[in-house]
């Protein structure tokens, strides 16, 4: 296709436990267009991050198969310094975990200026300075020239994570990938970061990647959705039918767990049994199987495969055709 | 008498410049907020990143040195203890870290992060120890035989309850909850929630919940503190907070709030321009000349805000 910004094909990431290889991504295809903002959502631990430290190229130990192409280029041909070149100036991370992200040693101003530093080495030092403020300014922090000669411990927790996102956006990327850039964030500085991010897009027309637990966020944001667990993309959609339709258990139960402002009391959903870790994750056939015990096992798929149920919607395995609820087992017989 | 009683308390860091600018001013954390949480209470407390909540909860249980204000709890005073910035614990305060992944130990094993709080305040033999650290994890759904595990071996949700396990191991009569749950994905989300509520009955707790969610506040919280630079700009119950917005602050604030549907998207743009304007056109009414919160005023019941000025420069 000519005009992604983003294609990934058939992505494996593996992490090694115990001398063996587990794969955290496993046969990941997504794309991402100019303009165009990607949500993934997923259980804790469904390889969200491992996806998109996979895309800047930033794991060390892990062993990646398929193929990352971004704007025409084979990211997986490019040597350290050129991927380094692309990261930062044309790629820009957000990253889940501000604080493993900043260095404690360093002012966070001075931080900023380092990422202007290293991509556009042409400006002068006043004008970074300005620059640095800048971008303080435009991510709601209030004294913008107090809090960039403080240290990462000094702020606060959704302070840290707008220092974060300025050095993200600092040089305009045009792909930017943000893993939940904004849990730690009050509503109004969230829309403000929001905002933000639909500026980078709007202006320079950035493709985004946003991963989130929040779907609010993804209602707000996302012309598509990519639902992940155990590692595979589970359901993919655009926005409104995802929301209005959404068809894999895994996609259904997920949704019923959302408290809301205008929501009873009552308890909440959650979906039974606890996520499983990399080395027990299942990886034959349907792997969300052990989390509906309920649903027979002749409604799965053995080796589950993407099935189209409309233009761009895909779900993967048969059991969505026969899921249900604990407590509408009435509904369900009343039906069929 | 409520449980928990704080009379205008303040907290002001000393010793930070600018990068323009080398002159060092106090910076006002907390800037005179007062409030109360009643027994097997949930209190909420929101408000914009950098308004002072968790440095309120940490001045609470002792992490922080209070510059000034009272602090009251289960009948004692205890504002000379934390003025004179000495970690001293309260055995019925206990904390709930925002980061399951950093708030453990990693070096540590199951049971001797639970049994830290025992050894620090009950001599037990290790054979109770080990039984009381069981009978714990029993209580927050973590199988006995995880005792000898460490951190990294849990899920981010399963983590949380093995912090909540060593809050509640004094069984304390108040819990802090720093964002307890925006780590974790809905469903633990929604497993840790519901499992807080429980154990709120079970052992009559209150809670100090703090959280950007609003969806989740409403949800928990009997009573909600709204803050902003430091200060209340509003207080009352959910429904008062949620039906009756009165501070510019608060309306920007639940104006926020994204969107359920994605056709809501436009109608939810245009509420929010309007309401930013106001705040823009209104803002010396609701504002001092450093842009900080007037006094609270009341309105009604349990509903405070934030008085509005005269609106003069
Ligand atoms: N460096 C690593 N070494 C070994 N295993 C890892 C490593 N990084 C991640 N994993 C494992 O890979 C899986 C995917 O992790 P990942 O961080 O991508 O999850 P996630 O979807 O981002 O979850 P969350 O929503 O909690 O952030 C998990 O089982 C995790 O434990
Ligand atoms: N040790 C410290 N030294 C100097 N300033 C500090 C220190 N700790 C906190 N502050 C400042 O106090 C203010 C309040 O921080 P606090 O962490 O209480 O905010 P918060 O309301 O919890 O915000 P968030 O929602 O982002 O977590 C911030 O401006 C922060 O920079
Ligand atoms: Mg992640
Ligand atoms: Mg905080």
């Amino acid at each position: 296709m000519q005009n992604e910004l983003l294609t990934i094909q058939h992505l494996t990431t593996s992490f090694k436990i115990e001398d063996h290889y587990y794969a955290a991504v496993d046969e990941v295809s997504l794309s991402v267009k100019p303009n165009e903002v990607v949500a993934i959502v997923g259980e804790s631990g469904s390889g969200k991050s491992a996806l998109a430290f996979s895309i800047m190229g930033l794991h060390a130990r892990a062993k990646s198969e398929g193929s990352i192409a971004f704007e025409g280029y084979n990211l997986n041909s490019l040597g350290p310094n050129e991927l380094n070149k692309l990261r930062g100036k044309h790629i820009g991370m957000i990253f889940q975990d501000p604080l493993s992200a900043l260095n404690p040693l360093m002012t966070v101003g001075d931080q900023i200026q380092e990422a202007l530093i290293l991509h556009q080495p042409n400006m002068s030092k006043k004008e970074r300075k300005r620059k640095v403020i800048e971008l303080l300014n435009s991510v709601g922090i209030l004294q913008p020239d107090v809090i960039a000669s403080s240290y990462p411990h000094e702020l606060s927790g959704g302070m840290r994570q707008r220092i974060v996102i300025s050095i993200a956006i600092a040089n305009e990327p045009k792909l930017l990938i943000a893993d939940e850039p904004t849990t730690a964030l009050d509503a109004t500085i969230q829309l403000q970061i929001l905002d933000l991010i639909r500026k980078l897009k709007d202006d320079i027309g950035a493709g985004i990647i946003l991963i989130t637990h929040d779907i609010g966020v993804v209602a707000e944001m996302a012309d598509r959705v990519a639902v992940m667990y155990g590692g595979q993309i589970v359901e993919i959609a655009d926005i409104h039918t995802l929301l209005s339709d959404p068809r894999h258990p895994y996609t259904r139960s997920l949704l019923r767990s959302i408290p809301s402002a205008d929501t009873p009391k009552t308890k909440l959903y959650s979906i039974q049994g606890v996520v499983p870790s990399l080395k027990h994750l299942p990886r034959q056939g349907c792997r969300f199987r052990f989390r509906i015990p309920w649903i027979g096992e002749s409604s799965h798929e053995e080796n589950p495969q993407m099935h189209e149920l409309s233009p761009g919607h895909f779900v993967r395995c048969t059991c969505y055709q026969n899921f249900w609820f604990p407590g509408e087992e009435d509904i369900q017989n009343g039906a069929s | 008498m409520a449980l928990l009683d704080i009379k205008d308390l303040k907290v002001h860091f000393y010793g930070r410049s600018g990068l323009l600018s080398r002159k060092k001013k106090p910076f006002k954390a907390v800037d005179g907020i007062s409030f109360c949480i009643e027994e097997g209470q949930t209190y909420g407390l929101v408000g914009e990143s950098g308004s002072g909540k968790t440095t309120t909860g940490r001045a609470i249980i002792g992490l922080n040195p209070l510059t000034s204000g009272n602090i009251t709890f289960n009948g004692r005073d205890l504002t000379m203890e934390r003025r004179r910035g000495k970690i001293t614990f309260d055995r019925n305060i206990g904390m709930i870290f925002q980061d399951p992944y950093s708030s453990l130990n990693p070096k540590k094993r199951v049971l001797d992060i639970v049994a830290e709080p025992l050894r620090n305040f009950e001599r037990l033999s290790p054979k109770k120890e080990l039984a009381k650290v069981q009978q714990l994890l029993a209580q927050v759904g973590i199988s006995a035989d995880s005792i000898y595990k460490y951190p990294h071996e849990f899920s981010g949700g399963q983590r949380q309850r093995i912090g909540i396990a060593r809050a509640i191991a004094l069984k304390p009569k108040l819990i802090i909850a720093d964002e307890p749950v925006s780590a974790l994905d809905l469903s633990v989300q929604a497993q840790v929630l519901n499992f807080m509520k429980d154990i709120q009955k079970e052992l009559n707790l209150s809670y100090l919940f703090i959280s950007h969610d609003l969806g989740i506040i409403k949800h928990m919280c009997d009573q909600i503190g709204i803050m902003y630079r430091g200060r209340y700009v509003e207080q009352g119950s959910s429904d008062e907070l949620f039906s009756n917005p009165q501070h510019i602050y608060t309306k920007r604030l639940l104006s926020a709030i994204p969107v359920k549907e994605p056709a809501e998207r436009e109608k939810r743009a245009r509420e929010r321009e309007a309401i930013a304007e106001e705040f823009q056109t209104s803002y010396h009414r609701y504002f001092d000349q450093e842009g900080l919160a007037y006094p609270l005023q009341h309105i009604a019941g349990t509903h405070y805000a934030a008085a509005q000025g005269t609106g003069g420069r």
